[in-house]
């Protein structure tokens, strides 16, 4: 399982600091966007106040009364939870199916889901904008949500039939001899044990959602919009309103930030997909 | 009632066909051993009663009901398995009750059945722990606890006791012969091993590729083996199997004796060997005989102790009230 460290001077002292290395820059747009957002529009682009400025909060005061931040919020959170629990109601029948009752083309269908996140986006971009227009989906909430199920749909199954993978087939079929129907099997059996692997990839399928930003921005006006597109909006070609757009992706980003601080641990192991248990 | 019959029954995975045409009937209350070699689809022929495959021809019949297309969970029938199968996430105690709970039962039944049958399986200091406190002897337990329950019209062990330690594994193998004892219901046991068939069964079905190659009580198969596999598949240490002159004297292909009907001497005897390996166990000993001109090798066994050694001569002279004959196909003749 873990890698066993031997105590060398560098497994000592270097691999900390490689590790803080690599950590803070990683750290460094969030911090610096941070920054930003608190200093004005014009300090933003000066030179002399690259560190030291008046901070304000303009900005922020700014988003919240002009461009009704707390509307994308809520869309952001009402398709990303949507969009998560349909993808989870499909991936878990789905992925049962295939880690328990694999046939000869479980690894081929695998493999296609897999193939439709090699499409370029674009490419269907026209289709996708016509068809939601004309069957008046467009900028709705449930036009939004099934999209964003559909493009995190290959990546849910993929992680849940990995996790399922795990659970040894013996203890299916014990439940089976045991009496339970399917959905027994699913609900006794299946959920409590991979309950870590469903926990780790509802998580990952709710960040994917939530930085969505193709699709969210494209197929959405005002009314089914979300912080993706709210950014998008304040983007000023001229460059000018840095302290604003940066206020704006803080906001943007920080609940994500902040739910993926508390499940690190759920986070690791998703992205692992099951190596670390 | 655990009356299980197979008719006609086939099993082929894709173009490989594991079970040819069987049939087999196992009688209400009969504790009844599958046995043999790995690969001669013994525990697919139990998971074809299990309902856990398929059939791909033939019918299965418990208590006079077709069961062929019925799923696992409506058959009414309970299975061990060799991995214990437990549901490392429920307590024991909920692990045991589980089955019931599945059934509806309601509570107050349920607590007073879980608590009766880890009494019998001396589990109920452990009912609260998880499987994963406990060690391979307690899990079977916890696997035969929620398998008794439930009362099921039979029992299914798939190899439970190949898991456990030599010495854990010969308890076990008698505490499920008193279990049947007590309840009295239907047990199907799956073993490559053939002392836990001889100790256990009431009636013993010898498999090897699929096909049925002998079906009897522990004795007669190990008094009248129908074939040659038979005879050199049950019995510790193997049957001596003998072809040529030896064997054409008694007017056969082969000739089978067992060590233990092997007359020994150091003086005089029918067959002269050399000593190879003396096997001492106290109260026998195995003696492996080289050089004879029959077999490489012949086993012999005696009571108690012969002062041989390594290289020594050995006569050798078979019990011929006791010798099996076998003709060209390797069939036991009369």
């Amino acid at each position: 399982m873990a890698i066993v460290a031997t105590t060398t001077k560098f497994s000592v002292y270097g691999r900390p600091v490689l590790a803080w290395i690599v950590g803070l820059l990683f750290f460094f747009p969030i911090f610096w966007l941070v920054l930003t957002s608190f200093k004005t529009d014009a300090d933003a682009v000066k030179p002399e106040f690259l560190l030291f400025f008046t901070p304000t909060l303009d900005n922020y005061l700014n988003m919240t009364e002009n461009y009704d931040y707390w509307r994308f919020a809520t869309n952001s959170i009402i398709t990303s939870v949507f969009a998560t629990i349909f993808a989870l109601a499909v991936g878990i029948p789905s992925a049962y199916a295939m880690a328990f009752n694999p046939s000869r083309a479980t690894k081929d269908v695998l493999m296609w889901m897999l193939s439709t996140k090699m499409l370029p986006a674009a490419a269907v971009l026209y289709p996708m904008t016509f068809i939601t227009k004309s069957i008046g989906l467009f900028d709705t909430h449930f036009m939004v949500i099934v999209v964003l199920m559909l493009i995190n749909l290959p990546i849910v199954i993929w992680m849940l039939f990995t996790y399922f993978k795990e659970i040894p087939k013996d203890i299916i079929e014990a439940g089976q001899m045991d009496g339970v129907n399917t959905w027994g099997e699913v609900k006794e059996i299946l959920i409590p044990l991979a309950w870590g692997g469903i926990a780790s990839t509802a998580l990952l399928c709710f960040i994917f959602c939530w930085n969505e930003a193709y699709w969210t921005v494209r197929l959405t006006t005002t009314e089914a919009a979300t912080l993706s597109k709210l950014i998008e909006g304040n983007r000023a070609p001229e460059g000018l309103f840095f302290g604003r757009l940066s206020a704006v992706s803080a906001a943007a980003v920080g609940p994500i930030v902040v739910l993926g601080w508390f499940c690190q641990k759920q986070l690791v192991q998703g992205l692992t997909f099951g190596a670390v248990k | 009632m655990g009356r299980i019959v197979l008719e006609n029954v086939t099993k082929s995975f894709g173009d490989a066909q594991v079970i040819p045409p069987l049939d087999l009937t196992i009688e209400d209350g009969e504790f009844a051993v599958f046995v043999g070699p790995s690969g001669c689809g013994k525990s697919t022929l139990l998971r074809l009663i299990a309902g856990l495959e398929e059939t791909t021809s033939g019918r299965i019949v418990i208590d006079d009901n077709d069961a062929t297309q019925v799923p696992p969970s409506k058959r009414g029938l309970a299975m061990v398995f060799q991995s214990y199968a437990l549901y490392p996430h429920m307590s024991v105690r909920k692990n045991i009750a589980f089955p019931l709970r599945m059934a509806k039962m309601d509570q107050a039944a349920i607590d007073t059945k879980v608590e009766a049958a880890a009494k019998i399986l001396n589990l109920a200091d452990y009912l609260e722990q998880k499987p994963g406190q406990l060690s391979g002897g307690q899990r079977q337990r916890v696997a035969i606890g929620r398998a008794i329950v439930r009362e099921p019209a039979a029992f299914l062990f798939d190899e439970p006791l190949s898991n456990l330690d030599a010495a854990l594994r010969v308890g076990m193998r008698l505490e499920i012969s008193e279990l049947h004892n007590r309840l009295n219901t239907t047990m199907i046991y799956v073993t490559h091993d053939q002392v836990e068939a001889m100790t256990m069964a009431d009636k013993i079905v010898v498999l090897r590729a699929g096909n049925i190659e002998q079906v009897g009580s522990p004795l007669d198969l190990y008094h009248t083996p129908r074939n040659i596999f038979v005879a050199g598949f049950i019995g510790s240490p193997k049957m001596n199997i003998i072809d040529g002159p030896e064997a054409e004297k008694q007017g056969a292909t082969s000739i089978g004796f067992r060590p233990e009907h092997t007359d020994v001497s150091t003086t005089e005897g029918m067959w002269k060997g050399r000593v190879g390996v003396a096997e001492h166990l106290g109260s026998d000993t195995f003696i492996h005989v080289h050089d004879t001109g029959l077999a490489d090798m012949i086993t012999v066994r005696i009571t108690g102790d012969i002062a041989v050694t390594h290289g020594d001569d050995i006569y050798l002279t078979p019990q011929m009230d006791k010798l099996h004959k076998f003709d060209a196909d390797g069939l036991r003749m009369a």
